[in-house]
């Protein structure tokens, strides 16, 4: 599973907008490089991404090659309740990477 | 190399500090340029391929300037990571809220970046990523919101070394 | 005019342009081998300087991560890891970074950090070598040089070190490739002009391994010299090989005093 990761503050008011951070190592070959006998190498990236907390998705993000090699993204969630903040990537052939942190709300 | 006076040497690596190119290095720039040009070159995008582009997402209705705010920097000096941070003016209620957003590069050889599709739960209405691009362009977001109307925001970058050159000759 | 006010003004223009000639050369001390250290930090723009001063974002912290991972993996027929040895890398592997490349009695010759590595995996953990440029062997070494940010580069390179050290500056000053250019070319003589759109460093090594955005990955110091001796056509030594083991030693000399900066973003 490839190498991710991600930063969710530990707790949280209710209501209270947090950001949240999550990268994970990627190439995200745009089609443009050769390698070293000049063979084009193909398009190959993570096509997508998914934040779920408390039972909904956060974000979404669909990929394409424009974004740069290993990922980055920084959004926001509102904090509801305490529980898992769980992050999905999806690779173009299929390979799924997920990781995933605790948020303590008060 | 030519050999000559150095001129006064300044600190940074900022675009001030200009200095003339010595002969040799001016040639070899540019026989470095024809080569180039004479490669295969990813295709550069027009603005026509962008509208297409947001034509196929968001249909035939001509988004409004405003209500999005695109922060990227005025010069970046590698076109592979370019830090992009967009903010949507939106309460972020359930009944008035930002839906999705997409990103587009006019110059890209693909001008679609990415699509953010905002859940419910979503907190600020900010989100950031770093992005490619391939030279000096004009960086697009459109959005869509929860009443189903669009808006868009430009910002203009200018881009030193590109990211779908410079990987062309990596070793 | 009359002749004493000729000669005053013949010997005020000829103080003016002696001393024009004297900061002109004062200034171009930076292009000399006198000129003090600066890290390749200096040159960046400030968002890839944002980019590197961000422990999460900083893209060679995955790396880094990684190679913490391996560190405490149990592997090989020894079914040890790195931890099982050495402990807690922040206190056992501080000041490391800061000493690499150093000679190795056993060897008989100057190692650098990567070969350290290796040795380490088939003598203790009866594992085999990492290859160079692979993810595991990168992140091992960028793991490990981490743990001595911030401490100045200290390499030592006289008594049994001195040999290569020699051949190290050798390499530096000798021109090579088609374009006929020495390491020094640029980043002694040059350092601050403009190679088409981007200004010439001083070629320092106290952030490696780098995340270099050129190559959307990480690289390790022979990595760079192979980029570098490719850019002025030249054939490049092997990775790993004695003569680039050597050229780091003198480019960590040349750092010295520099912060370890790993993992450095880097254009």
């Amino acid at each position: 599973m490839p190498n991710s990761r991600i930063k969710v503050p530990e707790s949280a008011a209710a209501g209270e907008s947090i950001e949240i951070r999550a990268m994970i190592m990627h190439p995200m070959e745009n089609g443009f490089n050769f390698d070293s006998q000049g063979t084009t190498i193909p398009v190959h990236i993570i096509t997508d991404f998914v934040c779920t907390y408390d039972g909904a998705e956060i974000v979404r993000v669909q990929l394409q090659p424009g974004l740069s090699a290993n990922p980055y993204f920084s959004f926001y969630l509102t904090a509801t309740r305490s529980g898992a903040v769980d992050f999905k990537w999806t690779d173009q052939d299929g390979t799924v990477t997920t990781n995933s942190a605790q948020l303590q709300v008060t | 190399m030519t050999d000559r006076a150095a001129p006064e040497l300044r600190d940074g690596a900022g675009l001030d500090g200009r200095r003339n190119l010595s002969r040799r290095s001016a040639m070899l720039g540019i026989g470095g340029g024809v080569l180039l040009s004479m490669v295969a070159l990813p295709g550069i995008a027009g603005d026509e391929d962008t509208a297409a582009a947001i034509k196929q997402l968001y249909g035939n209705r001509e988004p409004t300037a405003g209500r999005l705010s695109l922060q990227l920097p005025a010069l970046a000096e590698s076109g592979n990571s370019v830090p992009l941070t967009l903010t949507v003016d939106s309460p972020m209620t359930a009944t008035d809220r930002v839906l999705r957003a997409s990103v587009f590069a006019n110059r890209n050889p693909r001008p679609l970046i990415a699509t953010v599709l905002f859940g419910p739960k979503y907190g600020t209405p900010t989100f950031g990523t770093n992005i490619r691009l391939s030279g000096t362009q004009d960086v697009i977001a459109v959005a869509e919101m929860s009443d189903h109307s669009l808006w868009s925001a430009q910002v203009r970058v200018l881009v030193t070394v590109g990211a779908c050159d410079a990987l062309q000759l990596r070793y | 005019m009359n002749p004493p006010g000729l000669r005053r003004l013949a010997v005020s223009v000829l103080l003016s342009v002696l001393c024009g000639l004297i900061c002109a050369s004062s200034s171009a001390a930076e292009g000399t081998a006198s000129a003090a250290p600066r890290s390749g930090y200096s040159y960046l723009s400030e968002e890839t300087r944002r980019l590197q001063d961000d422990e999460f974002a900083n893209p060679g912290m995955l790396w880094v991560q990684k190679g913490e991972e391996l560190w405490r993996q149990s592997t090989g027929q020894a079914a040890q890891s790195c931890q099982s040895c050495h402990g807690q890398a922040r206190d056992s592997m501080r000041t490391v970074a800061t000493r690499y490349p150093t000679y190795s009695p056993t060897l008989g010759r100057v190692i650098n950090l990567e070969q350290q590595i290796n040795r380490c995996r088939i003598t203790r953990l009866k594992e085999s070598a990492l290859a160079y440029e692979s993810e595991d062997l990168l992140a091992l070494t960028a793991f490990i040089s981490h743990q001595a940010k911030g401490l100045p580069v200290d390499v030592g390179v006289d008594g049994p070190a001195a040999a290569s050290f020699a051949r190290g500056r050798a390499f530096f000053y000798q021109r090579r490739g088609q374009l006929n250019l020495a390491c020094a070319n640029c980043h002694e003589r040059y350092v601050g002009f403009r190679l088409h759109g981007e200004t010439i460093s001083q070629g320092q090594v106290n952030g490696f391994p780098i995340y270099r955005e050129l190559w959307q990955t990480m690289g390790s110091t022979h990595r760079m010299f192979v980029w570098c001796n490719e850019a002025v056509r030249a054939e490049p030594y092997p990775l790993g090989s004695q003569e680039y083991v050597d050229l780091e030693l003198f480019e960590r000399w040349r750092a010295r005093g520099l912060p370890i900066e790993t993992p450095a973003v880097r254009r």
